[in-house]
């Protein structure tokens, strides 16, 4: 199939992580792509790249979503913020260190979006029953399986009434 | 994907103009889910897309007939957790949190719910011949595997199925599509929006091309008391329906006043027939007589193969949600 050549690009200027960031990109950049290619945050992973696994999750305006199927442009005037923008310096997320207590991982290639996914469901304060904590994290896959203990960290998050923000 | 270009417009009327002014290969774009996923996988490939993210049409609120008007922009999530949709409309809530993922439904618009394409895998597959995205070329559903496929109102050009179960909610509450075009606006019923395959299964909707999605309203009468949306499919969460149920009732005593049954999964649109319905009003509302309701809502139904299942599903779906629907 022929490509339509579109020199254009556009600046645009994107919060992220408590700052602002311009860059030059062409429209059909996804936020995924944005983020790390252009702004090396490499965090955020790129798993099916379709919205299926959730390994792109990030959070907008303390909203999870997936930024695979997000383009950057449209996500001007929005808080984003990735994995990278959780901790405080030097102290983790809650979120981050129950992930830790729990061992809620094993190879940790989709705990970036597990964990922006838990802070969104935490901000949403939702999740008072283990059925609906897996329901609300369905949009997660983990391909090793530690669906276990990933619900352990996220389960005690929610009881302890832990504030997810930013 | 391929290379587009995009505006974000500011105004429905600029986007309208826009659409049918620049290219004939124009998408608007809201949430993105759907439309950016079939462009990855080159089954869409516009040559620019208007963002109407920035038009005023992302709040919910009430009608002067006492009735709900959902903005096209705003997110399925937002919908679905509102407090008037929880309290007035909880089929509708109980719908649209039934399908798809916690992100999905954070950026997913109710606009582009109703604008959803068929799950069809041949229709994403691009190396596979698919009346729907290259008409003419033939249907590889009706000879292929077919299991997730229609078993109502389908045409031997296209068997697919629409796959929202929002939209399965909005059929049994009558929901009214607003939508503005060259040509002024209009309200279009949420049963005569989606449409049969026919000889054009490359038409989804009867939107004129052009035409802008603005809102939907729902009537005042929200069946609080008596539903159901009972989705079923091969995993308890994020997996589409093989066959949806959205059923309500209004009873007196054990009288049926009114009787709404929508069926996702079925069909390439939600699967309703009021005239059916209005042959039930004043029965009794007994097992028997929602049996009797589901024989005649799949009458004619019919298998390619795999999805023969669905056929009996169906019917005992219908009469689960409906006994589901007079227990609350």
């Amino acid at each position: 199939m022929e490509y339509k050549n579109y020199p254009e690009t556009h600046e645009i200027e994107l919060q992220l992580n408590g700052t602002s960031q311009k860059l030059t990109i062409s429209p059909w950049t996804t936020l995924l792509d944005a983020l790390r290619e252009y702004f090396q945050l490499t965090g955020t992973k790129k798993g099916c790249d379709h919205g299926q696994c959730g390994a792109c999750t990030v959070l907008v305006d303390g909203k999870a979503i997936n930024s695979c199927l997000s383009l950057a442009m449209m996500q001007q005037g929005k808080k984003i913020t990735t994995v990278e923008g959780l901790a405080q310096g030097e102290n983790l997320h809650p979120v981050q260190q129950a992930f830790i207590e729990h061992d809620a991982f094993q190879c940790g290639y989709c705990t970036p979006g597990q964990i922006c996914s838990t802070v969104g469901l935490l901000n949403m304060k939702k999740g008072n029953t283990p059925e609906e904590i897996r329901d609300l994290m369905s949009g997660n896959i983990c391909r090793c399986g530690a669906y276990a203990n990933i619900f352990k960290a996220v389960e005690e998050m929610v009881q302890k009434e832990v504030s997810g923000t930013p | 994907m391929n290379n587009f270009s995009l505006t974000q417009v500011d105004s429905a009327e600029e986007a309208v103009k826009t659409a049918r002014l620049s290219t004939e290969n124009n998408r608007y774009i809201a949430g993105g889910t759907n439309l950016i996923d079939l462009m990855k996988y080159r089954v869409e490939n516009p040559d620019h897309l208007l963002d109407i993210n920035r038009l005023n049409f992302s709040e919910i609120s009430s009608l002067p007939d006492n009735g709900l008007r959902l903005g096209a922009t705003v997110t399925n999530a937002d919908t679905a957790y509102h407090q008037e949709v929880q309290k007035n409309y909880p089929l509708l809530a109980k719908a649209i949190l039934s399908g798809a993922s916690t992100q999905l439904r954070n950026m997913a618009t109710d606009g582009g719910n109703l604008m959803q394409r068929t799950r069809c895998y041949y229709f994403y597959d691009t190396a596979t011949p698919c009346n729907k995205r290259e008409p003419g070329s033939g249907c590889s559903a009706l000879e292929g595997f077919n299991r997730i496929h229609a078993i109502l109102g389908a045409s031997e050009k296209c068997i697919a199925t629409h796959p929202s179960d929002m939209c399965v909610a909005l059929a049994a509450l009558d929901a009214t599509v607003q939508v503005t075009g060259e040509s002024g606006s209009r309200s279009i019923p949420i049963l005569e929006f989606h449409r049969l395959p026919g000889d054009h299964p490359e038409k989804d909707t009867n939107l004129e091309p052009g035409e802008l999605i603005t809102a939907i309203d729902l009537p005042e009468k929200g069946f609080s008391q008596h539903f159901e949306y009972l989705k079923v499919r091969d995993r308890p969460s994020y997996a589409f329906a093989l066959v949806s149920v959205a059923a309500a009732l209004e009873i007196d005593g054990s009288t049926i006043k009114d009787i709404r049954v929508s069926l996702g999964g079925v069909a390439h649109k939600p699967w309703r027939l009021p005239e059916v319905e209005q042959q039930f009003i004043d029965q009794q509302a007994t097992p028997q007589t929602f049996e009797a309701f589901a024989e005649k809502l799949i009458a004619g139904a019919k298998g390619y193969g795999d999805n023969d299942f669905k056929i009996k599903l169906a019917k005992k779906s219908i009469v689960r949600a409906l006994l589901t629907a007079l227990e609350k």
